[in-house]
């Protein structure tokens, strides 16, 4: 760091000082950092601003506002992901699981070409041994079910027989055993002291249909759309961590919606950043205008701990440190009686807490106070 | 197989539906079977349901048959000569009556030009597809269902002429328009409701044009000359009521003059107007607080030994008195008693109610709107022949509501006013627009209802002409007078401390949970504590224990409950509210101490 800014160096971020060090001409440093300095400190927010309070009321009052209904589009190839209010909720809830799972899959050269796609498409979607077995030969007689496979669609999966025995032998040991005949498989029923019969052949029969064979466990649904210049690959049902171990992904740029999973994969400050793209997304396609700083605040609220916490009694509300304040919100029985039984002590640091005791709240003219020294 | 539902329950099937149905219905028509049985068939379900259950709202349509209706011009001619009556036409089949369900397989023809085989049914006017109240409204078929609907609801609740019995009637609540009028363009559906017995509105010249921004949203200009001429005056009439009670032990109320020991005494001035029987005398001017009907109560309690005895001098007040704000004259005083021989008084209360800023008109179009200022009639904009309209409409009302036949009641109600004749409004068949303008133009008015008009102050010519005309107004039982309501200081809740809640209880309007957020947001700490000290206590604490301690202000000693008198006590200010629940963590059993500290 060039010396004229190492004082700037406590005062100002970083990537702040990295940008004046790259654009304001060397003789000059001192001069622009302090002319940002005092920019900085005049764009800063004051103390004792209610920044919670008014980032909450800035995304409630055009929440008001929020259709429910979905837009949809016709003939335009996206599927109908869930949209709207009841995706915000489902998001600052942290809920764990989502009503419509999506991964926005970007691809490696030459697949973000369109070439290949349709094969990258079909490794990612997960196939069971229902979509490719064309006949199911029942036989009574020894109690087995010989399969006989689509050529056409094994091919393009790149799938044989013998891989496809391979894999289904283990998720339906228990039923039957598997063995390669020619272009099939055969199942024959394992001997059993009960339900060794017709009715077990038939229930085997179901089973296999919904045994996992190939491609991505989670993906129901794959489609190709095309984005500007290059191809990516939109899907129903999320599953990162198996996506990424595919070559073709980059893994730079696919997400998916499930907040959580990517927590899980790519660590909370990604999830922080995808709960803060997944929102804006919503309200800037109802047409609102929320600054995206108070969403910045709220999913910092929801990562804070180091994992994602909804904004629910059970999430960040059971975090607060004020008996009262958490009565206050949900469940005030349970809440009271548990911090007596724990002996808990409100130190009435917060807002709330305050109210309810008509005492001044620590905010904007409530937080400075008057010292003075008494003459002994 | 068609399954078949009566009234909802299933009771069978047939197997040809539709023979079915059209057997119901001949029985119907026949008489084998109730007028008031309906089928209806439903083919893509395969069920068929029968109602004759009550609650059901029906409409009477003309039968027709192989494209005839049942209903010829002999029957006219013996409807005419009295010959026939409604009941005779729906017992011969020649009228029904068909519920929801049963029109979906109906066809109805508008008019027998229209009528085809395959038409069912023919209306019998398209008066008849409204009720009566709508049926009031003049050109309903140039206005939108849904106003239509608005304006029908608001007709509902004018004032006007609701019976002409009334000084015999002890009504509760009730409203009376002084001057009532027929409306200069009517319908059909007002003489066939014998509107001229119970009219509810006034014809009045309106204008409709912007005046000073005193008619934004919705609001109207009233003329104050024409107040002063009786326009929209009315009178409120309110009962106060009270009967002896009977209690348990022979006990029971006294209507009459409360002696000056009764508990609760008021002051001597608020019993000024009763009589010698306890009844304040009729024409007897009241104002708030002044008791109407004197009673007293034997006590609730028989606690104390004192009341033991001298019980029959330590009864209760317990008059009929005016609540706050309440003023009027006795109109009519009543004695008699109830259904259990109890003494029963009722005492009836007048109040002229002259239309003032904030009381609710509305013509019949759904336009209402409230009165935003009173302007004396020099200062009223006039016409070129020295019409000087009653009430000023603001045009932005128009184009969002589509109102047309608000527009051509106007000129209509102009036309009428001019020819001196009632104009016919009714749906689909009230006199043409085309007409009435052409009489207009040839009474020698402008055609199109407008008309130069002149400031009232500065006399200069306005530059734009000014649609004036006339038109029926109702004033709307929505008054101020009833609703008006603030608050300085008032009543609190005996269990919170905090300001009661309500207009009956001269209660204080909340500052609510939201509001409270403002506050925060905004920093307005200081301002916000004080808005909220509505309910401030000081309340002595125990530094001991942190509980409650108690201020015994008889021997002016402070002790703690659980610590004695050799304790630190310290008077903390709180809400009451919190003091309260304190309170209620002891009762569920929970400790909640109180560690004090110096706040500085």
């Amino acid at each position: 760091m060039h010396k004229d800014l190492e004082e700037f160096q406590e005062k100002l971020p970083l990537k702040l000082l990295d940008e004046i060090e790259a654009l304001a001409p060397a003789s000059k440093l001192k001069k622009v950092a302090k002319k940002v300095l005092e920019e900085y400190e005049a764009a800063r927010i004051d103390a004792g601003e209610a920044v919670g309070l008014i980032s909450a009321e800035s995304i409630g009052e055009p929440g008001t506002q929020m259709t429910l209904n979905t837009f949809h589009y016709a003939g335009v190839a996206e599927m109908n992901v869930t949209m709207g209010l009841p995706r915000i909720i489902e998001i600052l809830d942290g809920r764990k699981s989502i009503s419509t799972p999506s991964m926005e899959i970007f691809l490696k050269s030459p697949y973000n070409k369109g070439e290949k796609i349709r094969e990258a498409a079909l490794q990612i979607k997960e196939t069971k041994l229902g979509d490719v077995v064309s006949e199911y030969g029942m036989n009574i007689v020894d109690l087995k079910i010989e399969l006989k496979f689509s050529a056409e669609r094994i091919k393009e999966l790149g799938l044989t027989p013998a891989a496809i025995g391979k894999v289904i032998e283990k998720p339906l040991a228990s039923d039957a055993q598997v063995k390669v005949e020619g272009d099939g498989l055969t199942l024959r029923l394992k001997e059993k002291e009960e339900g060794r019969g017709l009715n077990a052949l038939y229930r085997l029969k179901e089973k296999c249909k919904e045994v996992y064979v190939s491609g991505i466990k989670g993906v129901r649904q794959v489609l190709p759309v095309k984005r500007k210049d290059e191809y990516l690959i939109i899907t129903f049902g999320s599953n990162l961590k198996k996506l990424f171990e595919l070559d073709f992904v980059d893994t730079t740029r696919t997400t998916t919606n499930d907040i959580h999973e990517i927590s899980e994969v790519l660590g909370v400050e990604a999830a922080r950043q995808a709960i803060i793209d997944e929102v804006f997304r919503v309200i800037e396609t109802q047409g609102l205008d929320v600054d995206i700083r108070h969403i910045m605040l709220v999913a910092d609220t929801m990562t804070a701990s180091g994992e994602i916490k909804g904004i629910t009694r059970y999430g960040v509300v059971s975090e607060k440190a004020s008996v009262l304040a958490r009565a206050s919100f949900e469940t005030p029985i349970k809440h009271v009686i548990n911090a007596a039984l724990k002996g808990e002590v409100d130190t009435l640091n917060s807002v709330v807490e305050n109210v309810m005791l008509n005492q001044t709240v620590p905010v904007g003219t409530g937080l400075p106070s008057l010292v003075s020294k008494k003459e002994k | 197989m068609t399954e078949v539902y009566m009234n909802g329950k299933y009771v069978g099937t047939v197997d040809n539906p539709k023979d079915f149905v059209a057997k119901v219905k001949q029985d119907r028509r026949s008489g084998a079977v109730s007028t008031e049985v309906n089928v209806y068939y439903d083919d893509v379900a395969g069920q068929i349901f029968v109602e004759s259950s009550r609650g059901r709202s029906r409409r009477p349509l003309i039968v027709v048959r192989d494209g005839m209706p049942q209903l010829t011009d002999r029957h006219v001619k013996q409807l005419q000569k009295g010959e026939l009556s409604w009941s005779d036409l729906v017992a011969q089949g020649i009228i029904e009556f068909l519920d929801a369900a049963e029109e979906e397989n109906a066809l109805v023809a508008f008019s027998d030009q229209e009528i085809t085989p395959e038409h069912t049914h023919l209306e019998i006017s398209p008066l008849a597809m409204l009720g009566v109240v709508t049926g009031l409204i003049p050109y309903a078929d140039y206005i939108q269902s849904a106003r239509l609907i608005i304006g029908s609801r608001n007709l509902k609740q004018s004032i006007g002429m609701y019976a002409t019995n009334y000084p015999l009637r002890m009504d509760m609540d009730v409203n009376l328009l002084h001057y009532p009028q027929m409306p200069l363009v009517s319908t059909v559906m007002h003489e066939l409701s014998d509107y001229d017995a119970h009219p509810a509105g006034q014809n009045i010249v309106v204008a409709i044009m912007s005046f000073k921004g005193y008619n934004m949203e919705d609001a109207v200009i009233i003329n104050k000359g024409s107040i002063e001429r009786g326009f929209g005056r009315s009178t409120y009439y309110k009962p106060a009521v009270t009967e002896e009670l009977r209690y348990s032990g022979g006990l029971m109320d006294t209507i009459g003059m409360p002696d000056k020991d009764v508990k609760g005494y008021k002051s001597e001035r608020d019993y000024r107007l009763l009589e010698d029987d306890g009844i304040v005398h009729p024409e007897a001017k009241v104002k708030e607080e002044d008791v109407i009907i004197g009673k007293t109560s034997p006590p609730r309690f028989l606690s104390n030994l004192e009341e033991y005895s001298l019980a029959s001098n330590i009864r209760r007040e317990s008059s009929v008195s005016l609540r706050h704000g309440e003023e009027g004259v006795v109109d009519f005083v009543c004695i008699t008693e109830n259904e259990e021989g109890n003494k029963l008084v009722q005492v009836r209360l007048r109040d002229q109610r002259v239309p003032e800023i904030g009381d609710k008109f509305v013509s019949r179009h759904g336009q209402k709107g409230v009165v935003g200022l009173i302007v004396p009639q020099a200062n009223m904009p006039f016409t070129a022949s020295g019409i000087v309209p009653d009430l000023l409409f603001s045009p932005h009302g128009i184009p969002s509501r589509m109102t047309i036949s608000h527009l051509i009641e106007l000129v209509a109600g102009k036309t009428a006013a001019l020819s001196g004749r009632i104009v016919d409004g009714t749906i689909f068949g009230g006199e043409p627009e085309e007409r009435i303008r052409a009489e207009l133009a040839a009474l020698g008015f402008s055609e199109r209802g407008t008309e130069t008009m002149y400031n009232g102050v500065t006399g200069e010519m306005l530059e734009a002409k000014i649609y004036v005309g006339n038109m029926y107004y109702l004033k709307l039982k929505h008054m101020v007078a009833n609703k008006i309501h603030s608050r300085a200081r008032g009543p609190i809740q005996l269990l919170t401390r905090q300001p009661t809640e309500g207009r009956a209880k001269e209660g204080g309007l909340r500052l609510g949970e939201m509001e409270k957020d403002t506050f925060v947001a905004h920093g307005a700490s200081l301002l916000l504590k004080e808005r909220f000290d509505s309910d401030k206590t000081v309340v002595p604490v125990c530094e001991g224990c942190g509980v409650i301690a108690i201020h015994d202000t008889l021997k002016d000693k402070r002790y703690c409950p659980i610590c004695g008198e050799n304790v630190e006590i310290s008077d903390i200010e709180m809400s009451y509210a919190f003091k309260l629940i304190l309170d209620e963590f002891k009762s569920l059993g929970i400790y909640p101490k109180l560690q004090l500290k110096s706040k500085y």
